[in-house]
């Protein structure tokens, strides 16, 4: 016996039509072919110093949207070549920013360098000479590790912006000193917090300090591998660096050191949040319901960005607070 | 909707409608709009009378950041009587995450779930009448969760810890005690390559007199080295240790004491 021909047992089909009709028309809208059909960042370097470019991304998070240029990358031209700070998120970025340094200078591009291992710092790598790409070796072991993971999440997040995009793990391990790159002495400053390395770069010739994502500006920063109290070791140490002008990871250039000072009271409230809520036996969900207060509501993405980094840095704190085995 | 139809195919097949089967039709639809409701229904509540009831509360975050580690809090405490709440959620591999009595303690429990992709989780209670009241909350995650190795199965040391307690207790500002407890263990799925299942199946936590304040049932998608957030009302234990007990599916015993 067939219960389809007996009675509309179908009565699913139709409901399961209907919601793949909904599915479809839901998703016109976000499809990337029809909001971004030539998948141009319009990436448009801006002169922050003499030989001193920088690429100012948004400060959102990943989207279909804005395709992931959500990151501040910026390069440096020398008297023989020009020097990368980071490589933004996609093939098509790197490929884009690699273009858009070509209409200002024709020199090569002789050094590459990933701040850190996170996937809008080198997912660019593609573009640029595969001799040419650098980090320090904790950077470069971290990409080898969990880039294939981050790129599929950023397949997800941003669509098809990331087409052809691939992992390239740099293979120039880098030192902290002094360097001569392309004719540009620059100061490699090795430090962690934000990740396990997280390599700052300071041009002494135009006094531009490039702090990766050590330094947010008017954007919360994220924490998915971050160690706080080293972190806030790394703004004291880059506090005493004089600079003229500093290029955060992600926001707006700075004259000054008031995005370190951002960047250290929201961190110094977060870990302190998390310290009170585990002492006082808070469960991760009242965690997350806890309001972010006002004096950081300036912050974009803050509100989301709280609740990913109690999903973070919350479980260590319990286990302090839980103590030693009974 | 399609039980409804289900329904009336058997009127037509049949002749007649099992009493049973009317019952069964009665909940409304799902709040959550999950395709998979009526399956669910099938598989917990087979003859069992459920309503949708917005007093079952489950806490979790809209979007998890960490597949492996979704923060879920089931509160139940609205209704009164409440003799068994069941945990599942609709889209994981392994549906059932957990069950528990709340005994003395209140029928509320928090805890973290392994998920393989978005998914409604939901918390049923279960009253004297034999009612259960469902309630729940869509979470969207990237997903993964049930089919990663857990860090404790690619650990060296993990069987040195295995079983381990760490609980500690709060006084609440209402007179009663909030108890958070994790144990040791890797929880895994059997749903990763080569590494069989292997989970925490009972933990008991009785009073100092022997009354049963919780016992909880955790299931695979439980996360690894489970972190359970309870509360127990004023008046109910005193200044002596509470013991907790259970054993893994292996036949692993867990014992510990918490001292106030």
């Amino acid at each position: 016996m067939n219960p389809p021909s007996l009675c509309p047992i179908g009565v699913g089909w139709p409901a399961r039509a209907l919601l793949a009709l909904l599915i479809s028309l839901l998703s016109i809208p976000f499809s990337p072919a029809a909001s971004a059909a030539e998948f141009d960042y319009r990436l448009a370097p801006r002169r922050i110093a003499d030989g001193v470019y920088v690429l100012i991304g948004r400060t959102e998070d990943f989207s279909l949207a804005n395709g992931g240029n959500i990151v501040n990358t910026g390069f440096v031209v020398g008297t023989q070549g020009v020097v990368a700070i980071d490589t933004g998120s996609s093939r098509r970025y790197g490929e884009q920013m690699r273009a858009a340094i070509a209409r200002i200078t024709p020199l090569p591009v002789v050094l590459v360098i990933n701040t850190h291992h996170h996937p809008d710092h080198f997912l660019g790598n593609q573009a640029f000479a595969a001799d040419t790409l650098a980090a320090l070796p904790e950077t470069i072991r971290a990409i080898e590790a969990e880039g294939p993971g981050f790129l599929d999440n950023m397949y997800r997040l941003n669509g098809d912006w990331m087409r052809a995009t691939e992992v390239v793990v740099p293979r120039r391990a880098l030192a902290a000193g002094r360097i001569n790159a392309g004719g540009r002495e620059l100061e490699l400053i090795a430090l962690g917090g934000h990740t396990v390395a997280d390599l700052v770069v300071l041009d002494h010739a135009s006094g531009t300090l490039f702090t990766a994502d050590l330094v947010f500006n008017g954007r919360a920063p994220t924490t998915p591998h971050a160690d706080i109290t080293q972190w806030l070791q790394a703004l004291d140490r880059l506090e005493q660096i004089s600079f003229r002008q500093l290029v955060p990871g992600h926001g707006e250039v700075a004259a000054d050191t008031a995005p370190i000072a951002d960047t250290r009271r929201y961190l110094r409230w977060l870990a302190q949040t998390i310290r009170d809520g585990a002492e006082q036996g808070l469960d991760m969900t009242e965690m997350l319901a806890l309001p972010v207060p006002a004096t950081h509501a300036e912050l974009a993405e803050v509100a989301s960005e709280y609740r990913r980094s109690i999903t973070h840095l919350y479980p260590a704190a319990e286990r302090a607070a839980l103590g030693v085995p009974r | 909707m399609r039980f409804a139809w289900l329904t009336a195919c058997a009127v037509l097949i049949f002749g007649v409608l099992p009493p049973a089967a009317a019952e069964r039709a009665a909940p409304a639809s799902d709040p959550l709009g999950s395709p998979r409701w009526g399956d669910m229904q099938r598989e917990f509540f087979r003859d069992a009378r459920v309503v949708f009831d917005d007093r079952v509360k489950v806490s979790a975050p809209v979007t998890a950041e960490d597949a492996l580690n979704v923060p879920v809090a089931v509160d139940a405490t609205a209704l009164s009587g409440v003799e068994e709440v069941l945990v599942f959620a609709d889209f994981n591999p392994i549906v059932k995450a957990l069950s528990f009595v709340p005994g003395r303690a209140r029928a509320s429990l928090g805890f973290r779930l392994k998920l393989q992709q978005s998914t409604p989780v939901r918390a049923a209670a279960r009253t004297a009448d034999g009612l259960w009241h469902v309630g729940g909350t869509w979470v969207n995650t990237t997903g993964g969760g049930c089919t990663l190795p857990s860090t404790g199965a690619s650990s060296p040391e993990w069987d040195l810890r295995l079983n381990e307690v760490t609980a500690r207790r709060w006084p609440r500002v209402d007179g009663g005690t909030r108890l958070r407890l994790q144990v040791t263990h890797p929880m895994d799925t059997g749903l990763a390559a080569g590494i069989p299942v292997f989970h925490i199946d009972e933990l008991r936590i009785t009073a100092d007199d022997g009354s049963m304040l919780m016992t909880i049932h955790p299931a695979e998608p439980v996360a690894e080295n489970p972190l359970f957030t309870i509360d127990i009302p004023p008046g109910v234990i005193g200044e002596a240790a509470l013991k907790v007990a259970g054993r893994d599916n292996n036949g692993n015993p867990i014992r510990a004491e918490v001292a106030p």
